[in-house]
C-alpha cells in the first residue's frame, strides 16, 4: 500500500516534469521574439531588449530550461508582465473563488444526479426514468452562458434574491462572497450532473443484474438495503472516476461561467492573460491546472482501493 | 395440502414479457414435497428449472410473472400460505429464514467487496440480529460446519480470496445459517469438479439430517437424481413430462426423454466412448413449439399422433408420464 503511494507519487512528479517541459516548449515555439510577442506591436526595440533581459532569454537554451524548472519546483513560476507580480500571488488571489465554485457546483451536480441516476437505473424504462434521461440531455445541451443569463435576469435582476454578477469587491465579507456564487454554482451544477447522472444510472444498470444482487434479495432484505448497500457499492467506481473528472475540470476554470457572472477567478484570468500575451501568466496556470489534474487522479485512485479490495496494487 | 408436504406447486405458469407478446417459460407445472425429503427437478438447459425455483422464491427477473398457478408452503408450526400471492414484505419475511436458496452460479452469486463473514453474517443481521459477537459466532461454527478450512481466517476473506468449492461452500453456509425449512438447490454441483462435487453432495445430506429440512435439488445429472433423491420431477420445455419417486424411475423410465436423460449417464463399467449418447437436437426455444408434445421433433417413437397437447397421465400409481406411447414404448423396450 504504502509502496504503491510512493509510486504513483513517483509517477506524479515525472508528470509534473513533462508538464514543466512542455510549457518551456511552447513559449520558445511561438515564432518571432517572445518579448516582442508578449510586448505587441506598439512596443520599441529598446524596451523588448530590456524585456529580454528580465526573462533570461539571452541565456543559452539548456540554462533557460534549467533555470525554469528549478524555479518552477520552487514554487516560482515567474512574474506577470501585466500585474508586474510573481506569478504564483497572482494565481492564488484568483484561486478562491475558482475553488469553491468548483467545491459547491459539484456538490449541487451530485445531489441531482446520483439519487436521480439510481433512481432511473432501479425502474428503468419507466416514465421517471425516460424523463430523467431526456432532461439530462437537455441540460447537458443547453449552454451554460444561456442558463446564467437567464438566471441573472429572473432570479437576480427581477426577483432580486441572488446578487446579479461580480464577487463582492475587494473588501467584501465571506458569506457576501459566497452569497455571488449562488447562481454561477447552479449553473455549472446543473450542467454537469447530467453526464453524472448518466454514468451513475448506467454503472447502476450494470450492477443491478449481477448475481450478487439476486443473492442479496433472496436473504429477504429491503430493496432499499439490496439498492444502497449491496448496488451501489459496486457500482461507485465509475462514479468515482467521473466525478474526479468534473472536479478536475471545474477547478481549471469554468471559462464561461466566470465570464457571465464576471467572477475575478481562474477561468477569467486565463482569458485576460491570453489577451494581454502574459505568457508568464498563461504558462503559470497550465502547469498549476495539469499538475491538479495528475493530483486529482491520484486521489480517485486511491479512493479506488479504499471502495475495493480486490484492486491490487 | 397434506400435513407432511412443506412444498406444494399447483398448476404453475410463468410469462416473460417480450416486445410484442409474452412466452410462457415454465407451463402446467405441479409437484409436492414432503417434508424432509428431497425432490429432484431434472432436465437439460433451458427446460424451466431455475425459473421454477425463482418463481417459488418471488426472485423472477422483471420481465417475469406467474401468470396463474399457487405455490402452497407451509413451513414448521404454521398456516399454509400461497408463496404467489404473498405481499413483497411477508415474502422478504420467508426469504432466508424459511425458504434460502443456493444459485446455480458460485463464482459470481456472492458480493465481491464484502467479506465472507459480513455476508453471511447479514443473513443472520436481517432475521432476528444476535449482535455482532454472537453473530460472529455462529457464522464461524457455520464455516466449520460446511467444512472451510482455516475457518478463523477465512472469515474475513473476500470472495476473489476463495476457489469455486469454496465459494460454494460459502454459498451453502449463507443458506443454511438461519436453518431454514427449505432449501433450494440449483444446481449446487454444475460449475464444480467431480471429487468437490461429490464432498458437496456428501455435506448437503448430512446437514439436511442434522437440520431435517427439506430440500428442493436442481440439476441436470441422474447420477446426482439417483444419489440425493427421494423423488424426481422432469422437466422438458417449461413442462413435467415425467414424475415419479426415484427408484420406480429409474427402474422403469418411461418417457422418451426421461429414458434419453438415464443412457447419457455415465455408468462404472462401460468403456470411455460409449459412456455419453447425448439425446440429438435441443430444447425448442419458448417462441417456437411444436404444436403437440414438444419432444417430439427430437423422439424417435413420434408421429402424426404427437402432434395434439399431451396431457401428463398417471401410468402407474403414482407414476406420472406425459406421452400418449407409454404403453407402446413399454411393449417395445
Ligand atoms: N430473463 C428472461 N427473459 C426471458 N426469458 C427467460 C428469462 N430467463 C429465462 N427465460 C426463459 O426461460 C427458459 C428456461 O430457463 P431456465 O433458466 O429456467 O433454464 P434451466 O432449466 O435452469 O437451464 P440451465 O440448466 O441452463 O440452468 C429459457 O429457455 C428462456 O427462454
Ligand atoms: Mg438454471
Amino acid at each position: 500500500m504504502t509502496r504503491y503511494i510512493v509510486q504513483r507519487m513517483v509517477g506524479m512528479l515525472v508528470v509534473v516534469l513533462l508538464v514543466l517541459t512542455i510549457a518551456f516548449v511552447i513559449v520558445r515555439l511561438a515564432p518571432g521574439d517572445p518579448a516582442a510577442l508578449m510586448l505587441g506591436p506598439e512596443a520599441t526595440p529598446a524596451e523588448a531588449a530590456e524585456l529580454r533581459e528580465r526573462l533570461g532569454l539571452n541565456e543559452p537554451i539548456p540554462i533557460q530550461y534549467l533555470s525554469f524548472v528549478g524555479n518552477a519546483l520552487r514554487g516560482d513560476l515567474g512574474t506577470s508582465i501585466f500585474f508586474n507580480q510573481p506569478v504564483t500571488r497572482v494565481l492564488l488571489a484568483r484561486a478562491e473563488p475558482t475553488v469553491y465554485l468548483a467545491l459547491f457546483s459539484l456538490i449541487i451536480a451530485l445531489i441531482i444526479a446520483v439519487p436521480i441516476g439510481i433512481y432511473a437505473a432501479y425502474r428503468r424504462g419507466s416514465w421517471l426514468d425516460q424523463t430523467a434521461i431526456s432532461t439530462a440531455m437537455l441540460a447537458a445541451s443547453v449552454p451554460s452562458f444561456w442558463t446564467g443569463l437567464m438566471f441573472q435576469r429572473y432570479l437576480a435582476t427581477e426577483l432580486g434574491w441572488f446578487p446579479a454578477a461580480g464577487y463582492g469587491g475587494p473588501d467584501a465579507d465571506f458569506w457576501v462572497r459566497m452569497g455571488h456564487l449562488v447562481l454561477p454554482s447552479i449553473v455549472l451544477g446543473i450542467v454537469n450532473s447530467a453526464l453524472i447522472l448518466r454514468f451513475t444510472r448506467a454503472s447502476m444498470l450494470d450492477v443491478l443484474g449481477e448475481d450478487y444482487v439476486r443473492t442479496a434479495r433472496s436473504k429477504g432484505m429491503t430493496e432499499w438495503r439490496v439498492v444502497l448497500r449491496h448496488a451501489l457499492k459496486n457500482a461507485a467506481i465509475p462514479i468515482i472516476t467521473v466525478i474526479g473528472l468534473t472536479f478536475a475540470l471545474l477547478v481549471s476554470g469554468a471559462v464561461v461561467t466566470e465570464r457571465v457572472f464576471n467572477i475575478p477567478g481562474m477561468g477569467n484570468l486565463v482569458v485576460s492573460a491570453v489577451l494581454r500575451r502574459d505568457y508568464p501568466v498563461i504558462q503559470g496556470t497550465l502547469i498549476v491546472v495539469a499538475t491538479l489534474y495528475v493530483f486529482i487522479n491520484l486521489l480517485t485512485d486511491l479512493l479506488y482501493l479504499l471502495v475495493d479490495k480486490r484492486v491490487r496494487y | 395440502m397434506s400435513g407432511d408436504t412443506i412444498l406444494k406447486v399447483s398448476d404453475l405458469r410463468v410469462e416473460f414479457a417480450g416486445r410484442r407478446s409474452s412466452t410462457a417459460a415454465v407451463r402446467d407445472v405441479s409437484f409436492s414435497l414432503g417434508t424432509g425429503k428431497t425432490l429432484a427437478l431434472v432436465g437439460e438447459s433451458g427446460s424451466g428449472k431455475s425459473v421454477t425455483s425463482l418463481a417459488i422464491m418471488g426472485l423472477l427477473p422483471r420481465a417475469g410473472r406467474i401468470a396463474r398457478g399457487t405455490v402452497r408452503y407451509r413451513g414448521r408450526d404454521r398456516e399454509a400460505v400461497d408463496l404467489a400471492r404473498l405481499s413483497e414484505k411477508a415474502m422478504r419475511r420467508m426469504r432466508g429464514a424459511e425458504i434460502a436458496m443456493i444459485f446455480q452460479e458460485p463464482m459470481s452469486s456472492l458480493n465481491p467487496l464484502f467479506t465472507i463473514g459480513d455476508q453471511i453474517g447479514e443473513m443472520l443481521k436481517l432475521h432476528g440480529d444476535p449482535g455482532p459477537a454472537e453473530r460472529r459466532k455462529r457464522v464461524l461454527e457455520m464455516l466449520e460446519l460446511v467444512e472451510i478450512p482455516a475457518a478463523a481466517r477465512r472469515i474475513d476473506n473476500y470472495p476473489h480470496e476463495l476457489s469455486g468449492g469454496m465459494r460454494q461452500r460459502v454459498m451453502i453456509a449463507l443458506a443454511m445459517i438461519c436453518k431454514p425449512a427449505l432449501l433450494i438447490a440449483d444446481e449446487p454441483t454444475t460449475a464444480l469438479d467431480v471429487t468437490i462435487q461429490a464432498q458437496i453432495l456428501d455435506l448437503m445430506r448430512r446437514l439436511q439430517g442434522e437440520l431435517g429440512m427439506s430440500i428442493l435439488f436442481i440439476t441436470h445429472d441422474m447420477g446426482v437424481v439417483a444419489e440425493m433423491a427421494d423423488d424426481v420431477a422432469v422437466m422438458y420445455s417449461g413442462e413435467i413430462v415425467e414424475q415419479s419417486a426415484t427408484r420406480p424411475l429409474f427402474a422403469r423410465p418411461s418417457h422418451p426423454y426421461t429414458q434419453g436423460l438415464l443412457v447419457s449417464i455415465p455408468q462404472p463399467g462401460r468403456p470411455e466412448g460409449e459412456r455419453l449418447v447425448p439425446i440429438p437436437g435441443t430444447v425448442p426455444p419458448p417462441h417456437s413449439m411444436p404444436p403437440g408434445c414438444a419432444f417430439s421433433p427430437r423422439c424417435r417413437y413420434a408421429s402424426q399422433r404427437c402432434d395434439v397437447p399431451v396431457a401428463l397421465v398417471e401410468a402407474r400409481a403414482g407414476h406420472m408420464v406425459r406421452c400418449i406411447k407409454t404403453a407402446e414404448i413399454a411393449a417395445h423396450a
